[in-house]
């Protein structure tokens, strides 16, 4: 058995930053293997570690930055990675939901999986729809939003709880193949151990661009443009306490006797 | 230009997504000069149907299959309803289910995609806004296409209110039950327990800012020390450092308490859609550009574990040793 996992290495911003153009500043972002994405590799390097041979195997979208990040999902348990990147792409200012799903479903024809797990979301664009929108592209069933896997392999189901709003779970069988979406707190991931991050730097990471998977730009062009960033206008108007810890907490200690919620 | 906005409901009950996607459809209907089209599929569509039929809303159809929400269903009849009904603009909630059939149908339709918009400005040009970087900047996208697809964030429209009289007709849709492969099997409560957090008048809430499990002690002595009751947000919970009954936000409880104090906890839309009923809010956050400030009625930018063991000490507690 394949499984897929797409990985995302996302951009943090720190907390004083500035933007220059259509985005943050170069200067005040710092990468990082999506949160969603962590708990996708961790559930996958257990099913291959439960099973019989599975094997796991990654596919980013993004420049040579991120094999920094790819390594380390290798470091955690998956067997090889796939990596997707062009001239084309470092020139496109924005890659729509449906451009990344066309560049991950060449890579999944190729590789055919049984699963593709993908996060939930990108802690960054949170799109939240490229795995499902990678599903349909590849005719595969899907589940979003998925906090429990339970995979029956022999009867090509996956029984998983999909968490909606307000406490509540859908109980759903998905047929496999399918994608499904992870959501964080599904299992608890791994730290990389020493050994698996030099096991890691042996593990086969190829790099495909456009013309390697059949495509070319025009999968790139989109009716979508980003037109600006900026910083939002605060819409409320707290009252920052400003001074030394000792002053500031004092300040809070007089609201909450004000207000009467605590006494003394 | 005609939208079509695409209703929720669960178990029952058409979801308040349902009227907000009214409005936010009438809106952009009105600035694209065309008419708004509601969607309303599966449970008793007849009686959704009735309920949704508000001011501004121009005709209903309805496809009656099945009780329970099922994307598959939903993929494959909104590409039909899109066409029977000549919609240029295809809304959708972006709720856990509408991103469970959005992209599909986006991706079937051809259809270019913007999810969890904040703001909508229709023209030949449609402006839509979202956010990036967890809240902490906003972007505007320009769609050049006379035909596109969108889903909304709940909570961000209001409510259409007054009663409409728009035309209801059922569409014959078909169901290929051969491509349905996923199935409903039930649902299930979770995040009981002893601890009842949206009882509480005053909430201590702890976020990913406190780092490390060992430190949770610290906000816990706080909590107690103000005689308060202790809940977090979402990371808290992920990593096992608190039962699911203290999370705070979209999966977990919505609370209401006279107070709550946020500390360490960025503010991300998922979080907020469970405490923005507070009374008043408190943040102590490192970052001023934390979006958690942006609902804060009170904020201390600065370390936490340098503020919370003086509020504890104010109060004749005793801050632990980390
Ligand atoms: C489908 C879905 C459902 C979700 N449901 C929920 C939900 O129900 N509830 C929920 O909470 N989240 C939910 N989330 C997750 C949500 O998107 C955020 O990831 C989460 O709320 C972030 O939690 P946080 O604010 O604690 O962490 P972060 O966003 O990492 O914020 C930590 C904050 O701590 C501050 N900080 C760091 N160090 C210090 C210090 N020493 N002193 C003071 N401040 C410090 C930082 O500046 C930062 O603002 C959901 C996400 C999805 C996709």
């Amino acid at each position: 058995m394949k499984i897929l996992v797409t990985v995302k290495e996302v951009a943090e911003v720190e907390d004083e930053f500035q933007i220059s153009g259509l985005d943050v500043d170069e200067s005040y972002l710092e990468y990082d293997l999506n949160e969603w994405d962590d708990y996708a590799v961790e559930e996958a390097v257990q099913t291959s570690e439960e099973n019989d041979d599975v094997e796991v195997v990654t596919v980013t979208i993004g420049p040579e930055r991120a094999e920094e990040t790819v390594r380390m999902a290798l470091a955690k348990g998956a067997d090889r990675a796939v990596r997707v990147w062009d001239d084309a792409l470092e020139g496109a200012e924005y890659l729509s939901v449906e451009a990344k799903a066309e560049l991950l479903a060449a890579v999944a024809e190729e590789e055919e999986p049984d699963l593709v797990f993908s996060g939930v979301q990108a802690a960054d664009d949170s799109n939240g729809a490229t795995g499902v929108a990678l599903a349909n592209k590849l005719d595969m069933e899907w589940a979003a939003v998925v906090n429990t896997l339970d995979l029956d392999i022999e009867g090509e189901v996956a029984h998983v709880h999909r968490e909606l709003e307000g406490g509540i779970e859908e109980l759903t069988d998905v047929q496999t193949p399918a994608v499904l979406t992870i959501q964080s707190g599904i299992n608890e991931p791994r730290y990389a151990s020493l050994r698996g991050i030099r096991q890691a730097q042996q593990k086969p990471l190829d790099v495909h661009g456009l013309g390697d998977l059949g495509l070319d730009e025009s999968t790139l062009d989109a009716d979508i443009e980003r037109t600006s960033m900026y910083e939002p206008e605060s819409e409320g108007d707290a009252t920052l306490w400003e001074g030394s810890a000792e002053e500031t907490a004092g300040e809070l200690a007089d609201f909450l006797r004000e207000k009467g919620v605590v006494e003394g | 230009m005609t939208v079509l906005a695409i209703t929720e409901h669960r178990r029952g009950e058409l979801r308040d997504v349902s009227y907000e996607v009214i409005t936010a459809g009438r809106e952009l209907a009105d600035e694209l000069g065309g008419e708004l089209h509601l969607g309303v599929i599966s449970g008793d569509v007849d009686a959704f149907a009735d309920d949704v039929n508000r001011d501004g809303v121009d005709a209903i159809h309805t496809v009656d299959h099945g009780e329970e929400f099922n994307h598959d269903v939903y993929a494959q009849a909104i590409p039909q309803l899109y066409e029977t009904s000549g919609a240029d603009v295809l809304l959708m909630p972006n709720t856990v289910n509408g991103l469970d059939y959005a992209p599909a149908v986006a991706d079937d339709l051809d259809l270019p995609l913007l999810t969890d918009a904040i703001a909508l400005d229709g023209g030949d040009v449609t402006e839509v806004t979202r956010e990036q970087y967890g809240g902490k900047v906003e972007t505007t996208f320009d769609v050049d296409a006379e035909a596109y697809a969108l889903t909304v964030r709940p909570a961000e429209w209001p409510r259409a209110e007054g009663d409409g009289d728009a035309p209801v007709g059922a569409v014959d849709v078909d169901i290929d039950e051969d491509a349905i492969g996923s199935e409903v099997t039930g649902f299930e409560e979770v995040g009981s327990g002893d601890v009842d957090i949206t009882e509480a008048d005053v909430l201590v809430s702890v976020g990913r800012g406190i780092e490390d499990e060992e430190n949770i002690v610290l906000i816990e002595e706080l909590a107690d020390t103000l005689g308060a009751t202790l809940s977090s947000s979402r990371p808290i919970v992920d990593n096992g450092w608190l039962p699911k009954n203290r999370q705070v936000g979209q999966s977990g409880k919505v609370v209401t308490p006279d107070v709550y104090i946020a500390i360490g906890i960025s503010g991300a839309v998922q979080h907020v859609a469970g405490m923005k009923g507070a009374d008043t809010i408190v943040a102590i956050n490192t970052d001023p550009s934390a979006p958690i400030y942006d609902l804060a009625d009170y904020g201390i930018v600065d370390d936490l574990f340098d503020v919370v063991p003086e509020l504890i000490e104010e109060f004749g507690g005793e801050a632990p040793n980390l």
